[in-house]
C-alpha cells in the first residue's frame, strides 16, 4: 500500500480573477502609503534616538614645540589623555553642539609662552574650531599660544544607548514621567466620572433639554486644546476674574492642566460611554426590581457591568489624550514639566533632536500600552442586545431628573463658560486695565503666528485633509473588508491602520522631520509644503476614520459581491452604485471628523509648518508664547466658529443627501 | 467676521496679488525680529527693491537657531535677517554662512560686523536687556521698584519675577551670559540661584515677560528695553528699569545662508540691510544702530542705556553657549513644582 503513492497533483490555488488583482493592487497602494507615512518615519526616529555624539580623541594629533620652536614627536589626543587622565569616558560624551578646549591636554599651557602648537586630524572626519572657524583637515596647522587657547574640538557621531541612560539618570527629565502619569490619571478619573453622569442623564432619564446638552457637550471638540488653558488664565490667573476661588493656589501647573484636560477630553469620553449606556435590556431591570434589589444595588450589579467595557475604553482614550497632549501644559503648565513639553523643549529650545527622539520613544510606551489594553477589552465586548431584548425605558422620577439636570447644567456652564470667557477676552482692549471693547486683537497681522494667512491656510489644510483623507481611508477600509482570501496581507494592513491611534501627534511630527528632511530621501521635496501637513494630519487621525468606515461596510451584506460578479459586473461598478451610496453617512462623518481635527490639531503639525504654511492652531500657540494672549484667544475663537459652521453645513448636507440616498432604510 | 477683519483679508489678498504680479525673486528669510515690525521692514525694503519678495519665517531666537541647525544639511533659508549675533556665530562654527563683503561695510561700527574679511555677518542694531516693572500691581502689593539686578533677589519679590528661558530665548541667553560676565562665573551662578527663588515662571519668548508685566499677570518682567517702550506706548502702567550693574545686550545681525539658490537677491538684501535708510528703519524701535551718528532717541526708551551696555564677549558667549545652557538646565529646569 505504501508503495502505491498517487502522482503529485497540481497544487490547488485559488485563482485570482481580475477584480481580485485590482483590489489587491489598491490595497497595496494604501498599505504603501501607511508604510511611507507611518512605519518608515517611526523607524527613522527610533534609529535617531540611538545616535550619540562624543569626542573621539584618537582622531586628533598634536605636536608641541619647545621655547626655541623645535617640535617634538606627534601624539594623539587619546594617548595624551591616557597618560594624564584628564577626561574619563563620561566627560567625552556630548551633544551635537558640544565643545572641548584643546588646552585641556596641556596642563602647563600658557598663552604668554612662546611655545607653539600644531594640530591635525588623523582621519577624514576630525572637526575642530579655531575661534569660530570650523576646520576639518588632516594637514598640520600651526598656532601660537594665544590662538591655540581658542581651539575647541567638536564631537562626532556614533551609535549607542547612551541617550537612554542619560535620560533615565536625569532627575528633571525622569520626574516628567511621574508628572505626566499623575496628571493623566487624575484627569481620567474626573473626566470619566463627569462624562458618566452626563451620559447617564442623557440615556437613562427623562430629563428635559437633552438636545441642548448634547450640543454643548460636543463643543470642546471644535476648539484646540490650548483654548481652555487661555480661558483659565483669564478666569484664575493673577489678574483673573475669579482668582479668589483659587484660595491662593496657582492656576499655572497641575491644577490648570487637569481642569483644561477635563474640558477637552470630556466629549471623547462622553461619546464612548453614551454608546455603552444607550444599549440596555429592560428585562434585566425588571428582574432586578422583582428581586427587590435596591436602586443602588441595581446600579452596581446591572448598569455598571453593562457599561464596563465602555467605561474602560473611555478611560484609556482619555488617558492617552491627556498624556500625549502638548498644547495645554504649554499654555498653563507653568514650570510643571510633562513628557510632551520635554519633547518640545529638547527639540525647539535646545536643538537636541536625539534626546527629543528618546523622549518620544518613552512617550510611545504608555500610549501603546493603553492602546493594547483597549483593543483586548474591545475584543471581549459581547453584544448586550439580543433579538429578544426589550429596549430600556426610563421611568419618570422628579428628584432624579432634577439631579440629572443639575449635573448636566454644571457641565454645560463649565464648557460654555470657558468658551464665552475666551470670546470676551478676545474683544477687550487691554486686559485688565482697559476693558472697553475693540476688534484690535483680530488684527492678526500685527502679532506672531502668520496673521490671517494662517487662518486661510488652516481652512485649506482642513479641506484637503477631509477630501484626500476620506478617499484614502474609505478605499483602504473597503479593500481590506471586501477582498477575498489574502489573510496575512489583510492582517498586516489592519495593524498598520490601527497603529496611528497609539502614536502621539508630536512623535509623528518629529519622526517626519527625521524621515522627510533627509536630502537622501526622494520624498524630501514635500518637506515644508502643505502636502506634508496633509499627510501627517491624515495619518494622525487615520484610525478613527478607518473604524467608522469598517463599521459601515460590515453592514452591507457579503452576498452583494458574489451576486455582482455572477452578473459579470466589475467590482468598481458595485462600489460606485451600491457601496458608496449605502455608506454615505459614514463617509460624511469621516470627512467632518478629519476637517474638524485638521483645524484644531497642534501636535501633529507644530514641527512641520513653514513660511507658506503657518496654521491657525499653531498661531494660537505662538501668540500665547509671545505673550499676546488676547489675539491667541481671538484666533482660537475663529477656529471654533469655523468648525461650528462646518458642522452645521455637514448636518444640513447630510440631511439632504440622506433623504435622497437612504430612503431604502425606511422601508 | 467683522468689517475690519474682512478689510484685512482683502488687503492681504490684494497684497498677495500685487506681489505675485511684480516679484521676480522670492527670498525665504528667517528672522527673530518682533512680528509687528516684519511688514514694515519688508515694505521699506520693497520701496527700493520691488522685484524681491520676502517670505518671513519668524520665531523666537532659540527656535530659529534650532531650525537652522536642524536644516544644516538641507538649508531652507536664503537669508537670516535679524537674528542674535551669538546665534549667527554658532551657525558660523557649523560653516553655514556664506561670507560676503556687503556694500557700505566701511560705514559700520567695527563691533557691528564679523571681524573676518569678507565678513560672514553684518550687524543691524543692538537690543538691550531691561526690567519691566508694573507700577500699579507693585503698589497694590506694597513693593518698591528694584534698581539693580541684585535687588531682584530680595525676598519681597518672591513669585513676582518672570524671566525668559535662556535655552529658547535670545533675551534670556543674553541675560544669563551678561550676569556671568558682570559677576564672574561663580558669583553669577550664585546670583541666579538667588533669583531662581523669586522666579514664578521661565517663559519661552523674551518679550512675554514684559507683556505679562504690562498686563499685570506678573509685577517684574525681565525682558528687553524695546519691548518695554512699546508696551508703555500702548498704555501699560510700567516703568522700564535699567539695572545699575549694567545690562547685557546682543546684536541683531544679517547673513547669507551658504548654498542659497538666490544668491544675487540675497546679496541685494544684505547690501540694503546696512544702508542709512535701513538703519533709520531699525531706529524706530532700537536706540542703538550699526552706523554711528544716525540713531535718534526712541519714545519711552529709558535714557542712558548706551552707557549701561556691558562690554560683551560674543565669541565667549557663542563657544560656551551649550555648556552654559546645560548648566542652567541642570540647576533650574529641575524645578518641576509650580510656585504656590
Amino acid at each position: 500500500m505504501s508503495d502505491a503513492t498517487l502522482p503529485a497533483g497540481r497544487a490547488v490555488k485559488l485563482k485570482l480573477d481580475r477584480d481580485g488583482a485590482i483590489k489587491r493592487a489598491f490595497m497595496a497602494v494604501i498599505a504603501l502609503y501607511l508604510i511611507v507615512a507611518l512605519a518608515l518615519p517611526l523607524y527613522a526616529m527610533l534609529s535617531k534616538s540611538f545616535v550619540t555624539y562624543s569626542f573621539d580623541l584618537a582622531r586628533y594629533e598634536f605636536q608641541v614645540s619647545d621655547e626655541a620652536g623645535n617640535f617634538g614627536p606627534p601624539q594623539t589626543a587619546a594617548a595624551i589623555n591616557a597618560e594624564l587622565g584628564v577626561f574619563d569616558a563620561d566627560d567625552l560624551r556630548s551633544s551635537s553642539d558640544g565643545r572641548l578646549a584643546a588646552t585641556a591636554f596641556f596642563p602647563d599651557f600658557s598663552f604668554r609662552s612662546p611655545v607653539k602648537y600644531r594640530i591635525r586630524g588623523t582621519g577624514p572626519d576630525a572637526p575642530y574650531l579655531v575661534g569660530l572657524d570650523l576646520q576639518n583637515t588632516t594637514e598640520w596647522k600651526e598656532f601660537d599660544g594665544n590662538t591655540f587657547r581658542r581651539i575647541n574640538l567638536r564631537p562626532v557621531k556614533s551609535v549607542g544607548v547612551q541617550n537612554y541612560s542619560e535620560y533615565f539618570s536625569n532627575p528633571a527629565l525622569f520626574s516628567s514621567i511621574q508628572n505626566s502619569v499623575f496628571i493623566a490619571v487624575i484627569s481620567t478619573v474626573l473626566t470619566v466620572v463627569a462624562a458618566f453622569g452626563f451620559a447617564y442623564s442623557l440615556n437613562r432619564s427623562l430629563m428635559r433639554f437633552k438636545g441642548f446638552f448634547k450640543l454643548v457637550a460636543m463643543m470642546p471638540i471644535l476648539v484646540p486644546s490650548l483654548l481652555p488653558g487661555i480661558a483659565l488664565i483669564y478666569l484664575f490667573g493673577n489678574q483673573g476674574m475669579l482668582k479668589s476661588l483659587m484660595m491662593g493656589h496657582s492656576i499655572y501647573g497641575p491644577i490648570g492642566i487637569v481642569i483644561g484636560s477635563v474640558f477637552f477630553t470630556f466629549p471623547h469620553a462622553l461619546i464612548i460611554i453614551s454608546t455603552a449606556l444607550s444599549i440596555a435590556d429592560q428585562r434585566q431591570y425588571e428582574a432586578a426590581e422583582s428581586l427587590r434589589a435596591s436602586r443602588w444595588r441595581t446600579f452596581w450589579t446591572v448598569t455598571i457591568p453593562g457599561a464596563r467595557y465602555g467605561l474602560i475604553s473611555a478611560a484609556f482614550v482619555t488617558f492617552t489624550l491627556v498624556i500625549t497632549d502638548f498644547g495645554l501644559p504649554k499654555v498653563i503648565g507653568g514650570q510643571y514639566n510633562v513628557l510632551a513639553i520635554d519633547i518640545y523643549k529638547q527639540v525647539i529650545g535646545q536643538q537636541n533632536f536625539e534626546m527629543g527622539a528618546v523622549v518620544s520613544v518613552v512617550l510611545l510606551i504608555p500610549a501603546v500600552l493603553a492602546f493594547i489594553v483597549d483593543r483586548q477589552v474591545q475584543k471581549k465586548q459581547v453584544s448586550l442586545l439580543s433579538a429578544r431584548s426589550v429596549p430600556f425605558q426610563p421611568k419618570p422620577n422628579k428628584t432624579f431628573e432634577a439631579l440629572c439636570l443639575m449635573w448636566c447644567g454644571v457641565m454645560a456652564v463649565f464648557i460654555l463658560g470657558l468658551i464665552l470667557v475666551c470670546q470676551f477676552a478676545a474683544l477687550v482692549q487691554f486686559w485688565p486695565y482697559d476693558l472697553s471693547l475693540s476688534l484690535k486683537n483680530y488684527d492678526f497681522n500685527r502679532t506672531d503666528g502668520g496673521g490671517w494667512d494662517a487662518y486661510t491656510n488652516s481652512i485649506q489644510l482642513a479641506l484637503m485633509t477631509a477630501v484626500f483623507g476620506t478617499l484614502i481611508v474609505f478605499t483602504g477600509a473597503y479593500m481590506v473588508e471586501k477582498i477575498d482570501g489574502f489573510k496575512t496581507g489583510r492582517g498586516m494592513f489592519q495593524f498598520l491602520a490601527m497603529l496611528p491611534m497609539a502614536v502621539p501627534g508630536m512623535v509623528l511630527g518629529l519622526a517626519y522631520i527625521f524621515f522627510f528632511n533627509d536630502p537622501a530621501n526622494p520624498l524630501n521635496a514635500i518637506y515644508g509644503t502643505m502636502t506634508i501637513l496633509v499627510v501627517s494630519t491624515v495619518t494622525h487621525f487615520y484610525t478613527v476614520g478607518h473604524l467608522t468606515a469598517l463599521t459601515a461596510l460590515k453592514q452591507i451584506d457579503a452576498e452583494f459581491e458574489p451576486v455582482a460578479s455572477s452578473l459579470r459586473q466589475p467590482f468598481y461598478r458595485l462600489f460606485a452604485r451600491v457601496t458608496v451610496p449605502v455608506c454615505l453617512p459614514a463617509i460624511l462623518d469621516i470627512s467632518i471628523y478629519l476637517f474638524v481635527n485638521a483645524m484644531t490639531t497642534v501636535s501633529a503639525v507644530v514641527f512641520l509648518y513653514s513660511t507658506h504654511t503657518t496654521l491657525a492652531s499653531v498661531a494660537v500657540l505662538n501668540m500665547d508664547d509671545a505673550g499676546d494672549i488676547a489675539p491667541a484667544a481671538a484666533m482660537g475663537m475663529m477656529i471654533f466658529y469655523t468648525n461650528a459652521g462646518a458642522r452645521l453645513l455637514h448636518m444640513l448636507a447630510s440631511r439632504r443627501i440622506l433623504r435622497r440616498t437612504q430612503s431604502w432604510r425606511g422601508r | 467676521m467683522t468689517r475690519t477683519s474682512f478689510l484685512c483679508m482683502s488687503v492681504a489678498a490684494s497684497a498677495l496679488f500685487v506681489n505675485a504680479a511684480f516679484a521676480d525673486t522670492e527670498l525665504t528669510v528667517y528672522t527673530a525680529v518682533e512680528a509687528e515690525d516684519l511688514a514694515r521692514y519688508a515694505a521699506t525694503f520693497n520701496e527700493d527693491h520691488p522685484d524681491i519678495k520676502i517670505n518671513w519665517v519668524r520665531d523666537s531666537t532659540g527656535v530659529i537657531t534650532a531650525k537652522l541647525l536642524a536644516e544644516k544639511n538641507n538649508p531652507q533659508a536664503d537669508v537670516v535677517w535679524g537674528l542674535a549675533a551669538t546665534s549667527l556665530l554658532v551657525l558660523k562654527t557649523e560653516d553655514m554662512l556664506a561670507p560676503y563683503g556687503a556694500e557700505g561695510l566701511d560705514k559700520l561700527s567695527a563691533s557691528f560686523r564679523d571681524s573676518d574679511t569678507p565678513p560672514s555677518w553684518v550687524g543691524m542694531d543692538a537690543w538691550v536687556a531691561a526690567v519691566c516693572y508694573n507700577t500699579v500691581e507693585g503698589e497694590k502689593l506694597g513693593l518698591t521698584a528694584p534698581a539693580s539686578w541684585m535687588d531682584l533677589t530680595k525676598p519681597e519679590y518672591a513669585g513676582h519675577v518672570v524671566m525668559p528661558n535662556p535655552a529658547s530665548s535670545g533675551t534670556g541667553f543674553l541675560d544669563v551670559s551678561s550676569w556671568l560676565q558682570i559677576f564672574g562665573e561663580e558669583k553669577g551662578w550664585e546670583y541666579m540661584d538667588g533669583l531662581h527663588q523669586n522666579v514664578a515662571a521661565y517663559t519661552h519668548s523674551g518679550s512675554k515677560p514684559c507683556k505679562m508685566a504690562a498686563s499685570g499677570e506678573t509685577v517684574i518682567g525681565i525682558s528687553f528695553a524695546f519691548r518695554g517702550a512699546k508696551s508703555k506706548a500702548e498704555g501699560a502702567p510700567i516703568d522700564i528699569i535699567i539695572p545699575s550693574e549694567g545690562v547685557g545686550w546682543d546684536m541683531e545681525a544679517t547673513a547669507i545662508i551658504a548654498g542659497t539658490a538666490n544668491e544675487e537677491a540675497a546679496k541685494t538684501l544684505l547690501d540694503w540691510s546696512i544702508t542709512p535708510k535701513a538703519m533709520e528703519m531699525y531706529n524706530v524701535g532700537y536706540a542703538v544702530v550699526g552706523i554711528p551718528g544716525i540713531a535718534k532717541p526712541v519714545d519711552y526708551f529709558p535714557e542712558g542705556i548706551t552707557d549701561a551696555m556691558i562690554d560683551n564677549d560674543f565669541e565667549w558667549a557663542a563657544n560656551n553657549r551649550s555648556q552654559i545652557l546645560e548648566e542652567w538646565a541642570k540647576r533650574y529646569d529641575t524645578k518641576s513644582e509650580p510656585k504656590g
